[in-house]
């Protein structure tokens, strides 16, 4: 599955079904930090990625200190 | 998962809730989560005219688009900071959401209105540019307020923000800053009253609020901000968070609830002492406000008056969509 993750943009590929925790876990991202969307839909951390999925990591922090 | 409330399928678990929601009842928890900000905390009383602080990033795009749910009359104020392409791209962000729903975005842009944008302002100043852009935001939304007649400004704070503000607050005991640390300031000495009626929502919250309400906002950070405090106690909350959900909501809350009242005690403020700046006529304590030296310091400029009498301010906003007044 191609894996597009931000800050800085790129995307990387994973071969292999895994669950939303275990790909976060894997990649070494904080749960707190990211929402998952599979196909353009958001979708929960026991949400099954499977090989041809086009999965969307987004970072949710923003760190304006104003 | 499955959502809480119907037992369909959920698209957003949220630990520190220990629930899970479909798309429908996860707005409505939005809904309510707002809501129950505003009443416990008196943010915003029926017909009052809201002045949103608006980047075009998800926080202040979600408090708009909420704000507008639940039937208050909101409109926006954009500030073009003048950060290269992020402040291209977040201006279209601001200005494609209001066209799209018909609301009223007004704008002011910092090079163009006032000869100085943040980067210059932090090369001048020697500080981090987080401090002009807080300078410059608060100076422009309040004269906006004023001028505009606008009962609130509403920010997209939301609880994240607040937790880590509170957490760099307490590592440094700044007492002064604790004492003011309220979801809601009261309008007073010629400032607005400000709100933040996100407080009870988190940042993935409302991440996750845009995307399944098809809002697109500006998803890159900005790149003034990398690296800065701000994100580094963000990231530590969020590591204890991950632990222990439900650590940040019992941390801010926490201190609302038991500890603000006391570094309240401790504020010393003498409102009197307060004059107009001589230059914006802004309130301020000194002879000019700390936004007009900003102004003079990168050799910017003031605003002319419009030759037809309109006020400061309105002749430079760009107004989008229809106008409404309630």
């Amino acid at each position: 599955m191609n894996v597009r993750l931000r800050n800085p943009s790129r995307i990387v590929q994973v071969h292999g079904g895994r669950s939303v925790t275990k790909l976060l876990n894997e990649l070494g991202l904080n749960r707190e930090t990211v929402l998952v969307v599979r196909n353009g839909t958001l979708v929960p951390a026991d949400a099954f990625l499977e090989d041809g999925d086009d999965i969307e990591i987004r970072p949710v922090i923003s760190g304006g200190a104003t | 998962m499955k959502c809480r409330v119907c037992r369909g399928p959920a698209v957003i678990d949220v630990r520190r809730h220990n629930a899970n929601f479909c798309v429908e009842h996860f707005i409505q928890q939005c809904e309510r989560q707002v809501t129950k900000a505003i009443d416990a905390f008196g943010m915003i009383a029926p017909g009052e005219r809201v002045l949103v602080a608006v980047s075009g990033g998800k926080d202040s795009l979600a408090l708009w688009d909420l704000l507008v749910r639940l039937g208050y009359h909101a409109e926006g104020l954009y500030l073009g900071l003048g950060i290269g392409e992020y402040s291209d791209e977040s201006g279209d962000y601001a200005r494609n959401f209001a066209v799209t729903r018909g609301l009223v975005l007004h704008e002011v842009d910092l090079r163009r209105d006032f000869g100085y944008d943040i980067p210059r302002a932090s090369a001048v100043t020697g500080r981090v540019p987080c401090s002009a852009c807080g300078l410059s935001k608060r100076h422009l939304f309040d004269e906006m307020a004023r001028q505009g007649e606008f009962d609130v400004v509403a920010t997209g704070h939301n609880l994240d923000d607040e937790a880590a503000v509170l957490f760099g607050n307490v590592l440094r005991w700044q007492t002064e800053y604790l004492a003011r640390q309220m979801p809601v300031l009261p309008a007073g000495n010629g400032f607005p009253r400000k709100v933040k009626p996100l407080v009870r929502l988190s940042e993935r919250e409302m991440a996750a609020y845009c995307i399944v309400q098809g809002i697109d906002y500006q998803v890159e950070e900005c790149p003034m901000a990398t690296g800065n405090s701000h994100l580094g106690y963000k990231e530590a909350l969020n590591a204890v968070e991950d632990q222990s959900p439900g650590t940040k909501h019992d941390f801010y809350f926490g201190f609302l609830e038991r500890a603000a009242a006391g570094f309240r005690q401790g504020l010393t403020q003498d409102a009197s002492a307060l004059g107009s700046c001589r230059d914006c006529g802004a309130p301020t304590p000194g002879d000019r406000c700390a936004f007009c030296r900003l102004v003079e310091r990168t050799g910017g400029h003031h605003r002319t008056q419009d030759p037809n009498g309109a006020s400061p301010g309105s002749e430079t906003a760009v107004v989008l969509g229809r106008r409404e007044r309630s």
